[in-house]
Parts: structure tokens; C-alpha cells; sequence
């Protein structure tokens, strides 16, 4: 499990995230939400060292994030990126999951059958295990972060991390990764964006507004007008169709 | 239970066609390269066949064959001159064809090439300090090469410095400071050549600046395969590191790479390589940047399969175009540089549009 708290991050002349403190639930899927700019992806980045927090701790089974080598952090905490993008390489599926298996495997070790296997069986459980030969440039945005997962998958730590992963997906597609995320019932951290979303697909949600967080509980007890008006500066309003409830946004009144 | 353990069944897809699919390119490949390097050896003013050229170098090397069955100046000219050129030109072809690889996969940027770093405008500078200005005459024989190998050092330290100023070491950051740097050792090099008022050596500085094997001799090919044979090695060896992070670095960093480190270490070991390549054969532009770029149609993106296939690559450009430079205009020699850009440039701009259409 991951743990971070306390954590103060200043990018620049910034202060980006000032005692946000977040931390995995067993084989929950918790949601970062928040405006933009709240600082979400900053501490997704912080608890896989892509940052490095200027005062605060993160914990990965109680070692401390600063003592551990990139590669045995990697070893407990998978990350859909963003800019995962290969833009211009022309790399297979099957090449780009198995990448996920480097972290078991010394610089001078290639690549073992019960690697392939490994990454295989990480395209199966997405549904991808007809693309392994197709170029990830070709795939359509859900096709491709499908891939993303199934590397995370391959990679087999026991925590998720996903950037904004239905960025740029239509709803059908949105719906597709998300459903897929639930399924794998390991410790999630995902950032979303879309609160219908967070509130459909996380058992937890942590509200972020200018670096600190000012609501966490279950989606119920954040995704309320009361919360998130303040936060977004957004008239919110709850609308139930019976079997799920959805929010509705608009200006608010002057 | 998670769907990760509900799942661990043996996968219904075959992972065939996975590894060694680029095995019979690669070995291909070796195969054209070695036929190469042995025809090449025999091409010049004066041909010699390539069965003669393989007595002559087994009868040096395991004391094979009769030293009476080919003419002695056919020996003297393989021995001596051809055979450590033709080396030559292969160890630099295939250390500027991994620099390439490994420079366009750490930059992220499919135009960097070995002298992006400043490198070579370092050793330019080194060598022109020796041959203009004699300094470092007291390094011996090997003074302009030596000087050149500090130049190249020298100007690394300069990037480096300048690329880390503000912390660690990104892509564009690096980009710049080596562009910077050029720019300035070339500036230097030129007022060099002012102040030195020396037609001859103005020309000697400008035969360097374009690249020549001519200066290939024995004494210096050791180092040469040493140097870039360690090098190489270890780019090979962090193959991996390199695929990662030509995808970016926050997917190198999530998959246990830190691309900071990874960067810098191999930033050194390709001056290194540079540092040893300018240092004995002179500025030999194109082949960094064709080589990986040929290479990359023929065996994919995937370093394990790249490294090797651009080495060859670049051995065979460099060893063929160091014969047209020696034939083309028989008796005078062009500088291999020339030869490179000549022919190089129609290829590249021929990629390029290749490239677009695919796009």
C-alpha cells in the first residue's frame, strides 16, 4: 500500500500541493478529483518519485519512497502515464507491454518465455490478445489505454496508478477502461476529471482545491452541492433516474 | 478474488514472432557487413582480390600461406595502409550508427545526431589548437588526436554544466546547451584559423574538419576498438533503459528507470565514443544520423534489435564511402565527409518524404 502525508510540493515559484495527504484502500479504486490546477496529477507523481515533494512522506509498505531505488518502487506501483504517446515509435503492443516485465529483470537480462507470458496474459485480461503484433500507433484511444493497463497488469505491482485515463475517450470507451479498472480489484489511485464518472466507478473519492484536500469520504458524502460548489464555483445539482444519480452543472446564479 | 489470480491460465495467443523474429535480418546484415569490409579492403588504385586480401591478413595474423603467392606491394598496401583504414572506418561507422540510436532515443528527437552535443566542435577546437598553434606538442606523436580527445571532453563538461544548471538533465535542456556550445568551439576554431595566418594548416585544420580515415595506422586502432568497443557495450547492455525512455519519461520513470540518471550516464559514455571517433577519423558527419534512421525501417524501434542493426549500418556507409573517397577521384582523395553529406543528404531528404507519406 502506498501512504502519503503531509506532503508540500513547490514546482517553480508555485506551491502546488501544501499538506495533501492520500493513501490506497485494499482493493478499492480511490478518485483524485478537483478543478484544474488543483494539483491532482502532482500527487499522483509524487508517490512514484516522477516528483519529489519538498516536505512531506510517502510511504510504500512503510519504507520511505526517498530510500527505495526507482526500480524496486516500480516494483509495487504500476502508472497509466499521460505521455505514455509513442509518438513517432513504431512500437508493437506486444513489445510495449512486455516493457512492463523490465522491472523484474536485470539491464543485461532479456526477456523470458514467462515474461511474454506475463504480458500475454496482461493483454488477455484487457481483451487485447489479438493486437500483440499491432503497431500501438494504430489503435484507437481505448484500444490504447487498454494496452496501458495491460502493462500495468504485466508488470504485476500490487498498486495502480492512472493519470486521466479517459482523456480524449468518447463515453463508450470511458465507460469500457474504467469498468475494466473496477475489475481488476487491486489498490487503485485513479485522477479523474469527470465527477459522473468518479462517482460511478470509485469506491472513494479524495477532492483536492489548491493543493490541499478538503473532502475525502465516499462518493455520496463528496459529490454533494455543498462540497463542490465552493470548489468549483459551479451551481451542482444531484439528479437521480432511479437506479443511478448523475450531476448536473451549471453557472451560478449572480 | 482478484481477476489477476482468477485468470492464471496459460494465455491462448502464441508469443511466437515475438523474440528472434529480427534474428535472420540481423545475421544478414553481419553477413553483408563482413563481405564488405573484406571487398572494401581490396578496392583502391590498386585492386587486389578478396581471396588474396584474406591470405594476406591470415598469413600476418596465424602465419597461413606463403608470403611468395601474391606481390609484396600487394602486402603492403593491404597490411599497412587498407586494412587498418578499412577497420578503422568500421569501428567509427558502427560507433557513430549506436551514438545516433542512443542520442535520438535519449533526446526524444528523431534529428539528433553524435555531434548534437558539441562534441565534435570540441575536438575541431582541440585539433586546431594542435595542428595551428602546436600546443600540446608534448604529448607525443598522437597530440592532434589527443587534443582532439579533450576538446571533445572538454566541451561535454561544458553541456553538461550548462544542461544541469537548473537541475536535472531534460531533453531540451541538453538540446540547447549543445547547440550553444557548437556554436562557440566553432567560432573558436575559426579565429584560430585567422589568427594562425597558415594557408597550409588552415588546410590541414579544414581536411580534419571533414572527416578522413587516411590517418589510420596500427599504433592507434587499439585504443580506437577499446574505446568504442566499451562503449557500445554498455549502450547495448542498457538497451532497455533506452526503449523506455524514448517513450518518455514519465513512463521510464514508472517503470523503474530513472531517466535523469539513465540520461547522464549515457550522455558520457557517448562523448566517449565521440571523443574517440573525431579524435581518430575526424568530423565524419551523417552516418549518426542515417544509420538509425535506415535501420529503424528495416528491424523496428525496439533498441535490443536497433543497436546492433545501426552499428551495421553505419559500418557499411563509412567503409563504402570511404572507398568512393579513395576511387572517385583516383589520384586525389576526397574527404570522407564530403562523401557522406554528398551522398547522405539525397537519402535523408528521401526518408523524410517516405516518412511524411506514411504519416
Amino acid at each position: 500500500m502506498i501512504a502519503a502525508t503531509g506532503i508540500d510540493l513547490r514546482l517553480g515559484a508555485a506551491d502546488v500541493l501544501s499538506g495533501a495527504q492520500l493513501c490506497t484502500r485494499s482493493g478499492q479504486v480511490v478518485g483524485l478529483i478537483g478543478p484544474n490546477g488543483s494539483g491532482k496529477s502532482s500527487l499522483l507523481r509524487c508517490l512514484y518519485g516522477m516528483l519529489r515533494p519538498n516536505r512531506g512522506v510517502v510511504l510504500i509498505d512503510d519504507e520511505a519512497i526517498g530510500s527505495m531505488s526507482q526500480r524496486s518502487i516500480a516494483r509495487s506501483v504500476s502508472v497509466v502515464t499521460q505521455d505514455a504517446s509513442a509518438d513517432g515509435i513504431d512500437i508493437s503492443v506486444g513489445e510495449f507491454v512486455l516493457l512492463g516485465r523490465h522491472v523484474h529483470r536485470g539491464d543485461h537480462q532479456g526477456f523470458t518465455d514467462d515474461d511474454r507470458k506475463a504480458a500475454l496474459k496482461g493483454l488477455e485480461l484487457v481483451d487485447m490478445s489479438g493486437f500483440v503484433e499491432r503497431s500501438l500507433n494504430h489503435l484507437s484511444g481505448g484500444e490504447r489505454q487498454r494496452v496501458m493497463i495491460a502493462r500495468c497488469i504485466a508488470q504485476q505491482s500490487p498498486v495502480i496508478l492512472l493519470d486521466e485515463p479517459t482523456n480524449h475517450l468518447d463515453v463508450r470507451y470511458q465507460h469500457e477502461v474504467l469498468t475494466l479498472v473496477r475489475r481488476l480489484k487491486i489498490d487503485t489511485i485513479v485522477v479523474l476529471h469527470d465527477l459522473n464518472l468518479a462517482s460511478r466507478y470509485c469506491d472513494h473519492l479524495v477532492l483536492l482545491d489548491d493543493g490541499k484536500v478538503v473532502h475525502q469520504g465516499r462518493p455520496d458524502d463528496v459529490l454533494r452541492s455543498d462540497v463542490l460548489e465552493p470548489v468549483y464555483g459551479i451551481e451542482v445539482r444531484l439528479l437521480a433516474d432511479g437506479q443511478h444519480s448523475h450531476l448536473a452543472f451549471g453557472p451560478l446564479a449572480p | 478474488m482478484s481477476l489477476l489470480e482468477a485468470t492464471d491460465r496459460a494465455p491462448t495467443t502464441s508469443s511466437a514472432g515475438w523474440a528472434g523474429s529480427r534474428r535472420p535480418t540481423l545475421i544478414a546484415l553481419t553477413l553483408i557487413t563482413i563481405v564488405s569490409v573484406v571487398v572494401a579492403i581490396g578496392l583502391g588504385p590498386i585492386g587486389v582480390s578478396p581471396p588474396t586480401v584474406l591470405r594476406i591478413i591470415a598469413h600476418h595474423m596465424f602465419g597461413l600461406f606463403e608470403a611468395e603467392s601474391w606481390a609484396r606491394t600487394e602486402d603492403a598496401i593491404i597490411w599497412e595502409v587498407r586494412l587498418p583504414r578499412v577497420l578503422l572506418g568500421a569501428i567509427v561507422g558502427s560507433a557513430l550508427g549506436v551514438v545516433g540510436v542512443t542520442l535520438q532515443a535519449i533526446v526524444r528527437n528523431p534529428l539528433a545526431e553524435p555531434y548534437i552535443l558539441g562534441v565534435s566542435s570540441g575536438a575541431s577546437t582541440g585539433a586546431a589548437a594542435a595542428i595551428l598553434f602546436g600546443i600540446g606538442s608534448g604529448l607525443g606523436a598522437e597530440s592532434v588526436s589527443l587534443m582532439a580527445f579533450f576538446g571533445a571532453l572538454g566541451a561535454l563538461a561544458l553541456v553538461l554544466a550548462l544542461a544541469r544548471s537548473t537541475g536535472r538533465i531534460t531533453p531540451s535542456r541538453m538540446l540547447v546547451a549543445g547547440v550553444a556550445v557548437s556554436y562557440l568551439l566553432s567560432a573558436v576554431t575559426s579565429l584560430l584559423i585567422l589568427f594562425a595566418h597558415s594557408a597550409e594548416g588552415a588546410r590541414a585544420v579544414m581536411f580534419w574538419l571533414l572527416g578522413s580515415l587516411a590517418n589510420a595506422d596500427w599504433s592507434t586502432l587499439p585504443i580506437g576498438y577499446v574505446g568504442m568497443g566499451v562503449g557500445m557495450v554498455l549502450v547495448f547492455w542498457w538497451r532497455r533503459r533506452l526503449d523506455l525512455l524514448a517513450l518518455g519519461d514519465e513512463t521510464a520513470m514508472a517503470s523503474g528507470v530513472d531517466p535523469g540518471r539513465t540520461r547522464l550516464l549515457l550522455v558520457v559514455v557517448v562523448a566517449l565514443c565521440v571523443g574517440f571517433a573525431v579524435s581518430l577519423s575526424g568530423g565524419i558527419g551523417f552516418v549518426g544520423l542515417a544509420a538509425p534512421h535506415i535501420a529503424r525501417r528495416i528491424v523496428g524501434p525496439i533498441h535490443r534489435h536497433l543497436i546492433p542493426a545501426s552499428a551495421a549500418l553505419g559500418t557499411l556507409m563509412l567503409v563504402w564511402a570511404d572507398v568512393a573517397a579513395r576511387m572517385a577521384l583516383q589520384p586525389r582523395e576526397l574527404p570522407i565527409g564530403v562523401v557522406t553529406g554528398v551522398v547522405g543528404a539525397p537519402v535523408l531528404v528521401a526518408l523524410v518524404r517516405k516518412l511524411n507519406h506514411s504519416n
